[in-house]
């Protein structure tokens, strides 16, 4: 079978720091990583191909430098690299990067193989909008499953699958035909830490690089800034509020003194909360 | 995306000078409408806090503001559509069929994308739910218009454009977003961000219906099972009125007995910020801010959360907010009301007796007498 994993090169935001008077964001010196929650998928589709054999295909679009995200994901074990990049996708907001993906994976089925699975990562850290996934599938009329938790039955030759999807307040079992869109939630595998072997393929393998041309976009109008309908207008940094804190010292006096204290701040400022927590005291004295 | 490495604000700058242009089409595009995500008879409560948030931009844009219900025919499918009235619907779009008993992809996306392009809403509003998200993509996708997942704040400008402030890099910075040249403007919100508008009890307003023309033999997905989600596991976090909730400070897993505590003490329900999740001393349905759960408590106790920006989205509806730390510099003083410089371990134990003391029915029969 033939998998098509999309990834996403993102800055490491846990070490994203804001210019204090220009509110932009430093990213000089900020390491970039795979998107977190793309693990997930990655792994989900080696341990398939591993199942059930064929080929594992990671795709990105990106600056030419995330050519190192594609390079881990095949020390992982993907089978093939394929990068998309070119100028005329600086500014893509979801449309736009779903139009581009789900043309390049139309350009990997022709010339790799047509994929019984795409998947991607339930999100990203960067955007966090979750929308890319639905977007690819939509374009390239795939079935979709988001936030799949678990992939149960798969029956190639029958062409279906079945998945545990997390919902609102459970989980849904589904059965639906391939070819599927997977988005897959995180923290349902662990990413498998790579052989020797992989680790020296990857190395000297070949990234496939595409610009827009390449990859089958014939319509520019579709991609990047212009291919956006949303704008952003305005980068801010979040406000504080303007009023100050009242504290309150511990150390000076009993804890009981203190304990009294607090609470008569906490009741004072929020009379209704002190109804609440009487009538709940009364429920719990009744049992 | 293939930005260059610099920064984001002077790339959004340039762009900021885009001024709406829209079709003639598109100007016919009026109203502001409202998801409304019900299943199994349930309506998803951010339904409603949508609706309140449509009422003001609906009086700001002089327009009226309808709920779209969808579902299998019945009860409970016309009971959500009653209710949104009560929530302050003027109109509902109601498109009732077997095949919407269940959500799923493929008749969610058609029968939401049908009644856009027949009744034409200027924006529509939806829950940044599984379901919700599942359907907004896929909707926008097939109008081709634009979509701004995961709203923190809705306005309308000027030259009456939606406005959506949603956090960016890691919750580190906020942008606004417009869907300037196409309609509808598409958002999604995470419940709990908006405040719940009154309940008014009002009889059922203007109901118009939509056919859905899809036969169960032509939708490919079927849903085999639902397992809910066992009672013991599921915390009430989003939806409680006091929450109580600890951070690294705490220093131990088994120090959280004193959050648990406190909150059993007071019915409230607990969390706690990422990095103990990842620690797995909680669970990740425990986890209160940008990953996890937006709280809109009355009452917020913190103990030993330093109140990172990530942590600080998700708290900041709360009407008071009670920080304990020992840092007397932590941020989390900056959105706190009421602030303790100490040990938490020391702090939480005297809080909880304090209000022990305080709720005991017998002590305050005796206060009242
Ligand atoms: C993309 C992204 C998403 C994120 N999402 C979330 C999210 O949803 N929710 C979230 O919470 N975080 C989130 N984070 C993490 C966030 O940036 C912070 O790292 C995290 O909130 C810090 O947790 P903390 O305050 O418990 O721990 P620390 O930052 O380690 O703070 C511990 C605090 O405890 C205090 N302390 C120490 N000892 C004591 C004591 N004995 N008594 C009282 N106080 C004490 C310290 O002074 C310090 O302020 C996210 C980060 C990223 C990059």
């Amino acid at each position: 079978m033939h998998i098509v994993v999309c990834i996403k090169q993102v800055p490491d935001s846990a070490q994203i720091r804001v210019h204090p008077v220009t509110n932009t964001i430093m990213r000089q010196g900020v390491p970039t990583i795979i998107n977190p929650y793309d693990l997930f998928a990655l792994e989900e589709a080696l341990r398939l191909r591993d199942k059930f054999g064929g080929e594992v295909t990671v795709l990105t679009m990106g600056p030419p430098m995330a050519e190192d995200s594609l390079r881990r994901a095949l020390t992982y074990g993907a089978d093939r690299a394929v990068l998309l990049t070119d100028r005329f996708f600086a500014g893509s907001d979801t449309l736009a990067t779903s139009f581009a993906l789900a043309t390049a994976i139309a350009r990997i089925s022709e010339v790799y193989g047509k994929p019984e699975i795409v998947f991607t990562g339930k999100q990203t850290i960067d955007g966090d909008t979750a929308q890319v996934g639905p977007g690819i599938a939509k374009r390239l009329d795939l079935l979709q499953l988001t936030y799949v938790s678990k992939i149960g039955k798969l029956d190639l030759d029958g062409g279906s699958i079945e998945v545990e999807r997390r919902a609102e307040g459970g989980v849904q079992v589904l059965k639906t035909r391939l070819p599927v869109l997977i988005t897959m939630l995180e923290g349902t595998n662990d990413m498998r830490r790579g052989s020797m072997k992989d680790a020296l393929r990857a190395a000297r393998a070949e990234v496939v690089k595409w610009g827009a041309k390449d990859a089958g976009i014939e319509d520019m109008t579709k991609c990047g800034l212009r291919g956006s309908p949303t704008v952003v207008k305005r980068v801010f940094a979040p406000g504080g509020r303007t009023d100050k804190a009242e504290f309150i010292t511990f150390t000076d006096k009993t804890p009981i003194e203190f304990g009294d204290e607090l609470v008569e701040a906490i009741f004072k400022r929020q009379p209704a909360v002190e109804d609440d927590l009487i009538k709940h005291a009364h429920e719990f004295a009744a049992y | 995306m293939t930005q260059p490495p610099k920064p984001a604000a002077p790339a959004a700058a340039g762009r900021g000078n885009m001024k709406a242009e829209l079709s003639d089409h598109f100007k016919q595009y009026k109203h502001v409408w409202v998801f409304i995500e019900q299943e199994r008879g349930v309506v998803h409560p951010v339904s409603f806090e949508l609706l309140g948030e449509a009422r003001k931009l609906a009086d700001k844009l002089g327009v009226e503001v309808a709920g779209v219900v969808c579902g299998a025919p019945g009860e409970a499918t016309k009971m959500a559509a009653a209710e949104a009235f009560c929530y302050g619907a003027d109109v509902v779009y109601l498109c009732e069929d077997p095949v919407l008993e269940h959500y799923r992809n493929e008749p969610y996306t058609k029968a939401m994308t049908d009644i856009v392009n027949t009744y034409k809403p200027e924006i529509l509003l939806l829950g940044a739910t599984t379901l919700g998200r599942d359907l907004a993509g896929s909707v926008a996708t097939t109008l081709a218009t634009g979509l701004t997942a995961d709203c923190t704040e809705l306005a309308v400008d000027a030259d009456k454009s939606l406005g959506a402030t949603r956090p960016t890099f890691g919750g580190s910075l906020l942008c606004t977003i417009y869907t300037l040249n196409y309609r509808p403007q598409m958002a999604t919100i995470r419940p709990r961000v908006m405040a719940m508008p009154p309940r008014v009890d009002k009889p059922i307003g203007r109901i118009i219906e939509h056919r859905l023309d899809m036969a169960e033999d032509n939708i490919i997905t079927k849903v085999l099972a639902f397992l809910p989600d066992r009672d013991s596991n599921k915390s009430n976090l989003a939806y409680a009125d006091v929450v109580v909730a600890g951070g690294m400070g705490l220093g131990s897993p088994e120090n959280f007995q004193l959050v648990k505590r406190l909150a059993s003490t007071i019915g409230a329900e607990y969390g706690c910020s990422r990095p103990v999740v990842q620690k797995g001393w909680l669970t990740a349905d425990r986890q209160i801010g940008q990953t996890g759960k937006t709280i809109r408590p009355k009452l917020y106790i913190c103990a030993g959360i330093s109140g990172a920006i990530q942590h600080r989205v998700g708290v900041e509806g709360a009407d008071m907010i009670v920080a304990i730390n020992t840092d007397k510099n932590a941020p989390i003083f900056e959105i706190a009301h009421v602030g303790i410089v100490a040990d938490a371990l020391k702090v939480l134990p005297a809080l909880t007796e304090a209000f022990r003391r305080r709720l005991s029915p017998h002590n305050r029969d005796k206060l009242a007498s």
